[in-house]
């Protein structure tokens, strides 16, 4: 399927200011905390204290005697999960892997795992009834090693998990809950073939997703039954979906309206507090407000999973790669998401090569369920595979860029999963990170440099969209996609672009579910191509509808009437491209604006509005490539990252200023993941670090400013020629860092975080040539 | 439910009576460990006594003998003092340290020190400096070197309705200065995993007369290491002089591993403070007029 792709636009590629920035630099955004009504009263969560262990029994009684303490749950006012799967998603989930997340059914399987729930008066009250709430436990013993956790003999998590992916079945359980495994070629082949062939082993720890904005929500319930959720999230709709199949109650019921949204990255793709909120609601008669602390968010909520990446690849004297094996190992805490999938897919998706085997094992620890990060099973991976391919190309003395455009896909190439690649921007990007200043510049002793590309496979799935005219001729676009990166002022611009009209005579809306379309989650990079798709095609769908009005009013056929600069035109000749008013009254044309038709809706057929709904099926990979400078200080091992760039293919950047924020905002989460960040667990499987003060994300004065280079290779499957813009820029990071500190040291460190201490030990070793 | 009673104060006679009247009062200075560790559930105090009312508490004055810091005088007041800035670069930038522009705006030398964390910033600062504590409490007022004054984490050397006054720190000799350096793995918002202060004094010639060295987050209480401080005496403070104190302080340190940093990364990392501070201390005195 390729389209026409429009290359020349009017709006499209412009950086006007985004609709909802003055309130939200005002304070005057409302998020997930911020709203209050009548009547609330608030709910506080029982954690479990043990990493592992069997609930025995819940006692409210203490909790219940305080005054003020109008309800209480567990996972008993919840619905059995059993083996049903959620419903209405692409890609089945069970019921049972997030159920026991939101409240934990007979066995607690982490630290900080949520085990009741009480709401009164105040919230510290509910903290008062949270503490008086006694549950006995039977302590089990907990795995936090992943490798202890895949061996045969280990404690079980769970009874009833059976490795999914091997053949035949196995009729044991075990804490392996999915193998995967794809390979094209012939791998012994392909290493007998090289000249070259480097193996390394690469640890990224789990690490958060950092968003600053605590998970909250408000529930409000009637005695009509209708549910009506406030909530931060990247999707109204998810949370309808989630809520309803963890509490039981019919979808139909529920209302869902997201709030502005202080950072997601993947993290809020589900829901903990809701389902219980909504419980508590039901049981009170009142509307409950609930509020994470940070300690909450980081113990019991989805960080991105640690794993061990083996690779090998083989590559001839002249600089081709023969073959490429990686076997990865990943953590996913106490449920699987099946994060690894992408991972054992797509980790060495920017290389051409014929023989490739991909292996991996998901390992289920007693530790929070890891969930979405940006690109989510990827950056961990690829950090292996770039690192190696930096090692490679040093060794055979090329640079390394070069040695990556000799391998690099392009257009016809087919991937290790047997899918094709349409047009790609891989080579644009090579070849624009060549040619950019920051490459070529000089190093002094003690700095290195690393580069790094990665691939991403991005998102499409389903959305819709409204489209108002007011009788003014303003127009009101109505969308269900919470606005994380500047999506309002993208589906602005591309209503703009299609209706002719200046963007800021649009007003862009994200709406309840009651109010739009289904929409799937703001994630997968999927909003501006998915539902800046719908808004395309309801804009389109209006603009037949001016063009048949005017048609109407003008007595024409409408295939007599053109739509050009924001109004209607009756064709009386040619040259009508871009044409304004004045031109078209010197040339005697007739015309009536947006506001015109506005004014006349009531007599030419009523309201003018459009509405779209799409299933993208056109999403297209977007390839990313950094390169970083750093220096380390050998006395400390403490790195400063001195210069930093980032080249991406956006397809095209619909609001250019808001694709640089996606790969600076990706560079910086990559640079914090690398050098820093990481989940520390104690001897009891606890959490040591569960806030900002040691869960060290970077700050403002740790970065240089983050130089951006957008690449555009239109995707050819869309009409303005979007790719996926937002979790590619996760993947480069971890990798060219991890280049750059090992080149400035002279170590070879391949364990994650580089931290000062551990760097420093390095160093040492790498002096007394022990390393 | 807990509920915390307020009072300010507006003298150091009031204060001390409203101290003694009470079984679980807590000074409130600027709040920015106070607030935090009530918020966390780790003190809960049933009456915060607000000292910023009381001017003796409030006061920053260079006198004749010495700069008078009061007790809860905020980072950013100190900062803006430009004699305290010319006499004490060192402490002046270890309280400078402290948090951001908004904690500056309330956090105080005082609390930093009274709040006992082995990691305080201006503590091992206030030690190289021979900074003497003004205490005042039911049996009248009495002063202690700072270098007594903290005795474990969290611990102070104040008894039951005793508070700090103000601390003064003793004007320097001709040619002498300070430097005070911490290790964090980023750039800042983070918590001390070494620090070093030094300062010192040098002759015409540059020989070495006088010399402090302290260390923080090392060792149970922020230590002053005379073995350090003798290294650098009477040297010209050459590079095999400034290795013998930084050698000196790794020996005199006993830290502890957590998720800050292990004990021996600690331990290396606190020498090389202390070196690079001493050679801050010692360009700043060259530069003086
Ligand atoms: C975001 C943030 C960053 C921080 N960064 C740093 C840092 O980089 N380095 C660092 O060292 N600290 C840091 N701190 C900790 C804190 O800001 C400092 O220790 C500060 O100096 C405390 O001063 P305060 O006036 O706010 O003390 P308060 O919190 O008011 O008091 C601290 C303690 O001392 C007691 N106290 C206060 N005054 C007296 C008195 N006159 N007599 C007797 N007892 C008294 C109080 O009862 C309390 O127990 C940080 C804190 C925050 C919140």
């Amino acid at each position: 399927m390729n389209m026409n792709v429009k290359t020349e636009f009017k709006y499209v590629g412009t950086r006007p200011i985004r609709p909802d920035g003055p309130d939200k630099v005002t304070g005057r955004a409302r998020y997930g905390a911020d709203l209050n009504v009548q009547g609330m009263i608030y709910g506080h969560i029982v954690r479990s204290p043990h990493a592992h262990a069997k609930i025995k029994s819940i006692d409210f009684s203490a909790a219940c005697k305080l005054p003020g303490v109008l309800a209480t749950m567990s996972a008993d006012d919840l619905p059995e999960p059993g083996d049903r799967k959620i419903p209405g998603g692409e890609v089945e989930m069970a019921l049972k892997t997030f159920s026991p997340v939101v409240m934990a059914r007979k066995k607690v399987l982490y630290h900080g795992q949520a085990v009741a729930a009480v709401a009164a008066t105040s919230p510290e009250l509910a903290a008062e009834a949270a503490r008086l709430v006694k549950v006995e436990y039977e302590v089990l013993p907990h795995i936090m090693d992943m490798h202890a956790a895949a061996r045969a003999d280990a404690p079980l998590l769970h009874d009833d998990v059976y490795t999914q992916g091997v053949d035949p079945a196995p009729t044991t359980p075990s804490n392996i809950p999915t193998q995967i495994e794809i390979s094209t070629g012939d791998i012994s082949k392909g290493f007998a073939e090289a000249d070259l062939v480097v193996e390394r082993t690469y640890f990224v720890p789990m690490c958060h997703q950092g968003y600053i904005e605590p998970h909250a929500c408000v529930v409000q319930t009637d005695e009509n039954g209708k549910v009506d959720i406030w909530c931060s999230t990247q999707g109204a709709f998810m949370v309808r979906t989630l809520t309803a199949a963890v509490t039981g109650i019919d979808i139909g019921r529920f209302k869902v309206t997201a709030s502005e949204i202080g950072g997601g990255f993947g993290g809020k793709t589900t829901v903990y507090l809701e389902p219980v909120a909504v419980v508590l609601s039901l049981k009170s008669g009142r509307p409950v407000k609930m509020v994470m602390s940070r300690d909450d968010v980081f113990r019991a909520t989805g960080p991105a999973a640690a794993a061990e990446t083996r690779v090998k690849i083989g590559v001839t004297r002249d600089g081709r790669i023969t073959a490429i094996e990686t076997d990865i190992l990943m953590d996913c805490g106490a449920y699987t998401s099946h994060p690894i999938m992408a991972g054992v897919l797509f980790n060495s998706a920017c290389y051409r090569c014929e023989n490739v085997r991909s292996f991996g094992r998901e390992v289920l620890t007693n530790k929070p369920r890891v969930y979405a990060y940006r690109a989510p099973g990827i950056p961990q991976p690829v950090v292996a595979v770039e690192c190696v391919v930096n090692e490679i190309a040093e060794r055979l003395n090329m640079d390394p860029i070069d040695f990556r455009l000799l391998n690099a896909v392009d257009e016809g190439d087919v991937m290790a999963i047997g899918i094709p690649f349409q047009a790609i921007g891989l080579k644009q990007v090579l070849q624009e990170a060549k040619a950019h200043p920051h490459y070529t510049a000089e190093l002094k002793a003690g700095q290195g440099r690393g580069v790094a590309v990665a691939f991403w496979i991005n998102a499409g799935m389903q959305s819709s969209a409204t489209i108002n005219v007011s009788e003014d001729g303003s127009v009101n676009i109505l969308t269900g996609n919470p606005d994380i990166g500047g999506s309002r002022a993208s589906m602005a611009l591309m209503a703009a672009e299609v209706l002719g009209i200046p963007v800021e005579t649009i007003r862009p809306s994200v709406v309840d579910t009651d109010s739009v379309g289904f929409c799937d989650v703001t994630g997968g990079s999927r909003t501006t191509l998915a539902t800046g798709g719908a808004v395309i095609k309801a804009a389109e769908t209006l603009v037949k509808e001016l063009r048949k009005r005017a048609a109407a009013i003008w007595s024409l056929d409408i295939e007599e009437v053109d739509w050009t600069g924001g109004m209607a035109v009756a064709k009386s000749g040619t040259g009508l491209e871009n044409m304004n008013r004045e031109d078209a009254a010197t040339r005697g044309d007739k015309t009536l604006t947006l506001a015109d038709l506005a004014a006349r809706a009531g007599a030419t057929g009523g309201p003018l509005c459009a509405v779209a709904s799409h299933n993208a099926h056109n999403a297209a990979p977007s390839f990313a490539l950094n390169i970083c400078d750093a220096q380390v200080d050998r006395e400390t091992g403490k790195v400063d990252i001195l210069r930093y760039t980032c080249v991406q293919d956006a397809g095209k950047a619909i609001h250019p200023a808001y694709v640089e924020g996606q790969m600076q905002g990706g560079a910086v989460q990559g640079i914090g993941w690398a050098l820093n960040e990481e989940y520390i667990f104690n001897e009891q499987g606890r959490l040591d670090n569960p806030g900002f003060l040691d869960y060290r994300i970077p700050v403002a004065s740790d970065l240089p400013m983050i130089d951006t280079v957008i690449v555009e290779v239109p995707n050819p499957l869309h009409p303005y020629g979007v790719r996926g813009v937002g979790e590619v820029p996760i993947a480069p990071p971890m990798p060219a860092v991890v280049t750059a500190v090992n080149r400035a040291a002279g170590t070879r460190l391949c364990h994650l975080p580089l931290s000062p201490p551990k760097l420093l030990a390095a160093i040492e070793a790498a002096e007394a040539g022990t390393a | 439910m807990q509920s915390v009673r307020y009072e300010a104060p507006t003298s150091l006679d009031q204060a001390a009576r409203t101290l003694l009247g009470s079984e679980n009062a807590k000074i409130l200075a600027g709040g920015t460990d106070l607030l935090v560790q009530m918020r966390l559930g780790l003190k809960q105090p049933g009456l915060l006594v607000d000292i910023k009312n009381i001017p003796e508490i409030m006061q920053l004055t260079l006198g004749d003998d010495a700069l008078r810091v009061g007790a809860a005088v905020t980072g950013a007041l100190v900062g803006e003092h430009a004699e305290a800035r010319r006499l004490f670069p060192g402490f002046v930038e270890a309280l400078g340290l402290i948090g951001s522009s908004q904690i500056q705006g309330r956090c105080s030398a005082g609390g930093n020190l009274c709040n006992a964390s082995p990691a305080a910033d201006s503590v091992p600062a206030l030690i190289a400096n021979r900074a003497l504590c003004n205490i005042i409490g039911p049996a009248g007022a009495r002063s202690v070197a700072v270098e007594s004054f903290n005795t474990g984490p969290g611990k102070n050397c104040l008894a039951a309705g005793e508070l700090l006054v103000s601390i003064d720190l003793p004007l320097p000799a001709h040619r002498s200065s300070d430097a005070y350096l911490r290790f964090i793995p980023r750039t800042e918002m983070d918590i001390a995993v070494a620090g070093a202060a030094v300062a010192l004094s040098l002759d015409e010639a540059g020989i070495c007369t006088a010399a402090r060295v302290a260390i923080g987050a090392v060792a149970p209480t922020a230590l002053l290491v005379t073995a350090a401080a003798d290294a650098l005496i009477g040297s010209a403070l050459d590079e095999a002089s400034l290795h013998a104190a930084a050698a000196a302080a790794s020996a005199a340190c006993s830290p502890i591993t957590d998720k800050r940093g292990t004990a021996d990364y600690r331990r290396k990392v606190v020498g090389v403070l202390v070196r690079r501070a001493a050679a801050i201390a010692k360009s700043r005195i060259e530069a003086q007029a």
